[in-house]
């Protein structure tokens, strides 16, 4: 029910977004958009010996799928790329707090990991073409 | 004489859906009739009749459930033609739904018709379906697109359509009777006249409006008319082109096949008659009988007193949603000037966290960009929530919308 969705740290992160904005010089920027919603979560990415150095993301969208996105900035920050590409689902939902979203909502949720994942799939795609492949695999949360 | 109100209470009878609940225990309540409506029992027969007792493909077959199967298709055709005045049953084409009818359009009459810089010319206001079959047809021929603006309370520029008919390269207006964002009714029979007297015909979607108020396509004069089946009641799957007789009489098909084929050699086709000829293939026979249900129940009950009915329900939620604080509303605030569509945001609730809070109340409510991107970007807004009603629709609904409303607001602190 909604009083479990919209807790105040859902409305604190959709209203104070963490890690918002560009990033000069990222190593990967990624763009995707929910049809359905209209939500849009840019994410940008600078990577550093295998490690996220720094992150930021750009969106505009509801309050589950931009709060998502600012929590997820500060669950990978400084991470290794090897924790990265193995983020599931269940870790952004379990971390956000919303495990029990409908078909709808929950690609809200997930649009923000989608991005990443997809930022994951481009940075390999150069460097550990196999690695992309399965990259891409991971990409389909929904 | 005092005329008598809908008896909206005997009317919800007809809708078994009215009476489902949803998180348990809520009461549903339907505000998303812009999307599509529900089905009165007499549609839902109708469809299961035809299936259990007549069903066979029509047209063709001489044994007598294709008779009855035939005869109760063309009966559809005629109601259709008779609900929006028709000179004939031969100017209604039965399509998948607007969209359809539209793309038929595009396809058929603007490709043989439009060339290189012809131009045209929309509203900002339009659904993506009168929009994107107009943009392909741009890359195809390399025809222009261009827009007529609305100004701040969601009226038509009328100026703005004055000097975009004084280029002599315009070929077609295609303009929405009724926004499904704001609920603008568009003056189609001043903007038909216009055109006109510049030789340039006039496509209208009347999707949201058909199923709202009466519509006269002789008394509109309107060469082209789109329509859906599932907004006025009707099942999902059928929609209404209409065409006046002369023009289609020189349109070119638009899909190939059976039953609209007069006679088939290996290198030549003779068409069928009209409206045959752009019915291709087996149609959606069941949902057509079934809409032909869904016209019988709103002519019982009368178009004037649908439209009545839904202006008093609209200004009432108007004035409701406008006291809550923090809402702004979208679109004329004049119900003589909108139809039942009333779209709004409240603080900086996102329109898809309101429906599902709303959800939780049982209520159903439309939130994102509407099909309509064009008018989001005029109004500067990534989305609006919007409420939407019909006929089984009332005040003591609109009582619970707001409080639900009200309970969001202060879920989200504004």
């Amino acid at each position: 029910m909604s009083d479990d969705i919209y807790r105040e740290i859902i409305l604190d992160h959709y209203r104070n977004p963490r890690n918002k904005g560009k990033l000069s010089n990222a190593d990967v920027s990624i763009h995707d958009s929910n049809p359905l919603c209209g939500d849009e979560i840019d994410i940008h990415l600078k990577i550093e010996e295998e490690k996220v150095k720094d992150i930021k993301f750009e969106g505009r969208g509801c309050a589950i799928s931009q709060a998502s996105a600012s929590m997820l900035t500060e669950m990978i920050m400084d991470k290794p790329l090897t924790t990265v590409k193995d983020l599931t689902k269940e870790d952004v939902l379990e971390n956000i707090g919303l495990m029990n979203l409908g078909p709808a909502r929950i690609k809200c949720a997930l649009l923000s990991l989608k991005v990443l994942k997809l930022g994951m799939v481009r940075y390999y795609a150069d460097k550990d073409p196999s690695s992309a492949e399965r990259l891409t695999d991971d990409s389909k949360l929904y | 004489m005092q005329k008598a109100a809908l008896d909206v209470s005997k009317i919800r009878q007809d809708f078994p859906i009215l009476r489902r609940k949803i998180n348990g225990n809520k009461t549903l309540v339907y505000l998303d009739n812009a999307a599509t409506t529900q089905k009165p029992m007499s549609v839902i027969n109708a469809i299961c009749n035809y299936y259990m007792n007549y069903n066979s493909n029509i047209h063709r077959a001489v044994h007598q459930l294709a008779e009855e199967a035939t005869l109760e298709y063309e009966k559809t055709r005629e109601k259709v033609a008779r609900f929006i005045n028709a000179r004939s049953t031969d100017e209604i084409i039965f399509t998948r739904n607007a969209t359809e009818a539209i793309n038929l359009i595009s396809y058929s009459w603007a490709r043989t018709n439009i060339r290189k810089d012809d131009k045209v010319v929309l509203t900002e206001i339009e659904h993506h379906s009168n929009i994107v079959p107009w943009q392909i047809l741009s890359l195809e021929k390399g025809s222009i697109l261009e827009y007529v603006g609305i100004d701040d309370n969601g009226y038509l520029n009328m100026e703005d359509y004055k000097r975009h008919l004084q280029s002599n390269k315009v070929k077609l207006i295609s303009v929405s009777h009724m926004s499904n964002v704001l609920g603008t009714i568009v003056p189609v029979n001043e903007i038909i006249k216009m055109a006109h007297d510049q030789s340039v015909p006039v496509l209208v979607d009347g999707a949201q409006s058909v199923p709202h108020m009466p519509v006269d396509v002789q008394d509109m004069d309107c060469d082209f008319m789109a329509f859906s089946a599932h907004k006025m009641l009707g099942p999902t799957g059928v929609g209404v082109l209409y065409v006046k007789r002369e023009i289609l009489n020189e349109m070119p098909p638009f899909i190939g096949g059976g039953d609209m084929i007069k006679e088939v050699h290996k290198n030549e086709t003779k068409y069928n008659d009209l409206p045959y000829k752009f019915e291709g293939g087996t149609p959606n026979i069941a949902d057509v009988i079934g809409f032909g249900a869904a016209i019988d129940y709103l002519n019982k009950i009368g178009m004037d007193k649908v439209r009545e009915h839904e202006m008093d329900v609209t200004n009432y939620a108007i004035e409701a949603i406008a006291g809550v604080k923090g809402v702004s509303i979208y679109g004329p605030s004049n119900a003589d000037h909108r139809g039942g569509v009333v779209s709004f945001n409240i603080g900086d609730i996102h329109p898809h966290d309101l429906a599902t809070i709303m959800n939780d109340h049982g209520i159903a409510i439309r939130s994102g960009h509407h099909c309509a991107q064009v008018l989001m970007e005029r109004l500067d807004v990534a989305a609006t929530s919007r409420t939407s009603f019909y006929i089984y629709n009332t005040k003591e609904e609109v009582d619970t919308f707001i409080n639900a409303l009200d309970q969001a607001r202060r879920l989200f602190r504004i």
